[in-house]
C-alpha cells in the first residue's frame, strides 16, 4: 500500500495540479457572482459546457487532420480556442443572467427562488443542447460524447522523480494562472473592478455612489463566463472529448473549490481549486479512481462543516459578513 | 388554514396569465376554510372514491392512449406525489432547500431490494427498515450541515444525493452498477396477490399516499408546522422566540427522508429491477420542480403539480423527450412570473412576493418600479 502511494504520489500530483487548474478557472465565476448577487449560480457548470462546445467547433473547423507538433500554429490554435470559448462562454452567460436572473433581482425575489431559477437554467441548457444544439453541430445524437482532435502534442519535457510532465500539462497550469492573475488585476486595478468589490461591500452605497448595478453585475457575469470559456477551451484540449453534461460534476467541484478557498475571494478559488484537484488525486491513490467524486463532495462537506468560510476567508465580501 | 388569515390583506395579485387560476382557487379555500365538518367528510369520501375509479378504463383511454393507465398511476404518477409530499415537508414547510431527496428515494428501494433477495426478509420488515434506514441518514445527513446558510445546504444535499448513487455504483454487495434484479413483490393482502397486474400496487400506492397525506397534515397544523412556518419566514426570530431551530430543521429533514424512503419501498415492490442510474439528480430536480410548480407547502397544490409532472409526459409521448427541457425552462419562467406556484398556500405566496421570507433576499437590488428596496439587502 506505502509502496504504491510512493510509487503514484508524484503523477497524481502532476494530474492534481491540472484539473485543479481547470476547477479554479471554473471556481472563479461561482465566487465572483457569489460575492456580488450572494447567489450560487448553479447554471455555470453549463457556461463552462458552452465553453468545451465552442472550441470543440473551433478545432474540428480548423485543425481536422494537423498533426500534433509544437510551434507557431498550435500556439496560435491554442490562443484561437481560449479567445472564441471566451467570447462564447461571456456572452451565453450574460444572455442567462439576463434571463433566469435580471427578472427576480428587480422584483427583490427571494434567494430559493433565484437557486431554483438557475436549476431550471442549468436543466433546460443541457437538454437544450443535448436535444438541438449538439446535433446540429456535429451531425451525431446529443447525448454521446463527442471528442476534439489532437493538435497540442503530448511530448514529455522533464520529469520530476518518477512522473512525466507533458507539454499540455504545463500548458493548463501557466495558461490558467495567466488568466487567473489578469482577471485579479483587473478587479484589484482598474474602474470596473473597483465597481464590483463596493457592489460586493454594500450595494445600495456603491448605487448612491453613482455605480450601476445593472451594468457591474452584467460586467461580473462576463467575466466569471469568461473564465469559464478558458477552463473549457483548456479541458477539450487536455482530455480531448466533452459531452452535454460534462459541466454538472465538474461545475460541483469548482463550487467546492470556492468554497474551499472562500467563496467570493478570487486568490482563494485558485488555491481551492488546487487543493482540491489534489485531495482528490491523492484520495484516489488510496480508494481507486471510481471514488474521486465522492472524495469530493465529502471534502465540500467537510469544509462547511468546520470551516465554512474557506481557507483564505471569504474576502470580497468581508465588510458585510 | 386558520394560522394564515394574518397575510390575506398584504397581497395584491399582480396580472398575469395566472391570477385567474389563483383567484378560483382562493374562492374555494375560502370555502373550505369555513366549510361544515360533514362537507369536509363529504370532500374527503369524494377524493377517496375518485382515486379508487381513477384506473377505470374509460378514463385511461384519455388520459394514457399510448401506454397502461395504471401503470402509468403507479410509477411516475403515484410515486412522484409520493416523493412530492415528502419533499415539501423540507422545502415547502421548512424551507430548506434539498437538492438530493433521490438519495432517501434510492436508500428505501435498495433496503426492500437488498434485504428481499440477499435475506429473503418480509416485504413490509423491509419497507419500515428502509423507512427508518431513510431517516437515519436524513439525520446523519442533516446534523452537520443543516447549521449552513440555505444555498450551501442545497449544494451539500446535491451532493449527497450523488455520493449515494456513486456508493451504490461501486459497491459490488449490492450489485454495483448492474443493480439488483428478481425483487420480491408484496406478499398478498386480503387475498389480493402482487404479481404483474398493476392494480393492486395502485390501491397499496393509494393507501401509502393516503396515510402520508394525513401525517403530513396533522405536521403542519401542530406545534411542529407551526415551528416550521416560522423558521422558513425568519430563522433568527424563531430562535430568538425559543423555537429550538435546528432540533426543528433535523426533525424536517427526517421525516422528510421518511416519506422518500416509504416512496423507494413501494416503488421497489413494483419495480422487480433496482439500479444505481434509477437514482439520478434529475429525478430530484424533477421532484423540485413538482413541489415548485404546484405551489411548495399548499399539499394540494403539491399533489397537482406532482400529478402534472408525472402524468404530461406519458400523455404527450412524442414530446417525451423534451419533458427534461421543458421542466427547465417552466422552472425559470415560474419564478419570473409566479414564484408561488399554481396553487400556493397564502402565508408562502404572501413570502415569496415579498421577497424577505425564506433565505433572505438575493444581494445587491436596488428597488425596481412598484417594490420598494429591501431593507436586509445585507442578510
Amino acid at each position: 500500500m506505502l509502496q504504491d502511494f510512493l510509487n503514484q504520489i508524484l503523477p497524481s500530483t502532476v494530474g492534481g495540479l491540472v484539473i485543479g487548474s481547470i476547477y479554479a478557472l471554473v471556481a472563479l465565476g461561482y465566487t465572483m457572482v457569489y460575492g456580488v448577487l450572494r447567489l450560487i449560480n448553479f447554471a455555470h457548470s453549463e457556461i463552462f459546457m458552452i465553453g468545451t462546445f465552442a472550441s470543440l467547433v473551433l478545432l474540428t473547423a480548423i485543425a481536422p487532420a494537423a498533426p500534433a507538433t509544437f510551434g507557431i500554429a498550435m500556439v496560435g490554435t491554442l490562443l484561437l480556442c481560449m479567445v472564441v470559448s471566451a467570447v462564447v462562454s461571456g456572452g451565453a452567460a450574460i444572455v442567462l443572467e439576463t434571463v433566469a436572473y435580471r427578472p427576480l433581482r428587480k422584483r427583490g425575489a427571494t434567494k430559493l427562488a433565484a437557486l431554483i431559477s438557475a436549476i431550471g437554467a442549468s436543466i433546460f441548457l443541457q437538454e437544450l443542447f443535448a436535444l438541438e444544439i449538439i446535433p446540429w453541430l456535429t451531425d451525431k445524437p446529443g447525448r454521446n460524447q463527442a471528442s476534439a482532435p489532437r493538435f497540442v502534442p503530448r511530448d514529455e519535457l522533464f520529469h520530476i522523480g518518477n512522473a512525466a510532465v507533458r507539454l499540455d500539462h504545463v500548458i493548463v497550469v501557466v495558461a490558467a494562472v495567466v488568466v487567473m492573475v489578469a482577471l485579479d488585476q483587473t478587479v484589484n486595478k482598474t474602474r470596473i473592478g473597483r465597481g464590483i468589490r463596493a457592489t460586493a461591500q454594500d450595494p445600495e452605497a456603491a448605487v448612491l455612489m453613482g455605480v450601476s448595478i445593472d451594468n457591474i453585475v452584467r460586467i461580473t457575469f462576463l467575466l466569471g463566463g469568461a473564465m469559464a470559456g478558458v477552463a473549457g477551451a483548456l479541458y477539450l484540449m487536455e482530455i480531448e472529448n466533452t459531452v452535454f453534461n460534462v459541466g454538472f460534476v465538474l461545475g460541483i467541484k469548482a463550487f467546492t473549490a470556492a468554497v474551499l478557498g472562500g467563496i467570493g475571494n478570487l486568490r482563494g478559488a485558485l488555491m481551492g481549486g488546487i487543493v482540491l484537484g489534489l485531495i482528490e488525486n491523492w484520495g484516489a491513490i488510496f480508494l481507486g479512481s471510481q471514488w474521486k467524486d465522492v472524495i469530493a463532495f465529502v471534502v465540500l462537506v467537510v469544509v462547511l462543516m468546520f470551516r465554512p468560510t474557506g481557507i483564505l476567508g471569504e474576502s470580497l465580501q468581508r465588510a458585510r459578513a | 388554514m386558520k394560522g394564515d388569515e394574518v397575510t390575506r390583506e398584504e397581497t395584491t395579485p399582480r396580472r398575469n396569465p395566472f391570477s385567474a387560476i389563483g383567484h378560483g382557487f382562493d374562492l374555494t379555500r375560502d370555502w373550505w376554510e369555513h366549510a361544515k365538518v360533514w362537507q369536509r367528510y363529504l370532500v374527503y369520501i369524494a377524493a377517496i372514491v375518485f382515486a379508487l375509479i381513477l384506473p377505470a378504463p374509460a378514463i385511461g383511454s384519455f388520459m394514457s392512449p399510448g401506454a397502461d393507465w395504471t401503470t402509468v398511476l403507479v410509477y411516475p404518477v403515484g410515486t412522484y406525489i409520493l416523493l412530492a409530499i415528502g419533499l415539501n415537508v423540507v422545502v415547502g414547510q421548512a424551507g430548506l432547500l434539498d437538492l438530493g431527496f433521490v438519495a432517501f428515494f434510492a436508500i428505501g428501494g435498495y433496503n426492500v431490494a437488498f434485504f428481499g433477495t440477499h435475506y429473503g426478509w418480509n416485504y413490509w420488515v423491509t419497507v419500515v427498515l428502509g423507512i427508518a434506514m431513510a431517516a437515519v441518514s436524513g439525520v446523519i445527513l442533516g446534523a452537520p450541515t443543516l447549521r449552513l446558510r440555505g444555498d450551501y445546504l442545497a449544494i451539500v444535499t446535491l451532493g449527497f444525493g450523488e455520493i449515494v448513487r456513486i456508493t451504490a455504483n461501486n459497491s459490488d454487495v449490492i450489485g454495483g452498477a448492474r443493480g439488483i434484479t428478481n425483487v420480491p413483490h408484496p406478499p398478498p393482502i386480503f387475498g389480493e396477490k402482487f404479481l404483474l397486474d398493476p392494480a393492486p400496487y395502485y390501491y397499496l400506492m393509494i393507501a401509502a399516499i393516503a396515510v402520508v397525506i394525513i401525517f403530513s397534515v396533522r405536521l403542519q397544523k401542530s406545534r411542529v408546522g407551526r415551528a416550521w412556518a416560522a423558521i422558513r419566514e425568519d430563522e433568527d426570530a424563531a430562535e430568538l422566540m425559543g423555537v429550538p431551530t435546528f432540533k426543528f430543521k433535523l426533525l424536517a429533514f427526517a421525516i422528510g427522508a421518511m416519506i422518500g424512503g416509504l416512496a423507494g419501498g413501494t416503488y421497489a415492490g413494483k419495480a422487480v429491477f433496482i439500479e444505481p442510474n434509477t437514482f439520478p439528480f434529475i429525478l430530484s430536480a424533477t421532484i423540485l420542480a413538482a413541489v415548485v410548480l404546484g405551489g411548495s407547502g399548499n399539499l394540494p397544490g403539491v399533489i397537482i403539480g406532482a400529478f402534472l409532472i408525472g402524468w404530461l409526459p406519458e400523455r404527450f409521448r412524442d414530446f417525451a423527450e423534451y419533458r427534461i427541457l421543458v421542466f427547465g425552462g417552466v422552472l425559470v419562467l415560474m419564478m419570473a412570473l409566479r414564484p408561488e406556484g399554481l396553487l400556493p398556500s397564502r402565508r408562502r405566496k404572501a413570502e415569496l412576493r415579498e421577497g424577505t421570507g425564506g433565505m433572505g433576499a438575493m444581494g445587491a437590488e436596488v428597488a425596481g418600479p412598484g417594490t420598494e428596496a429591501s431593507t436586509e439587502v445585507a442578510k
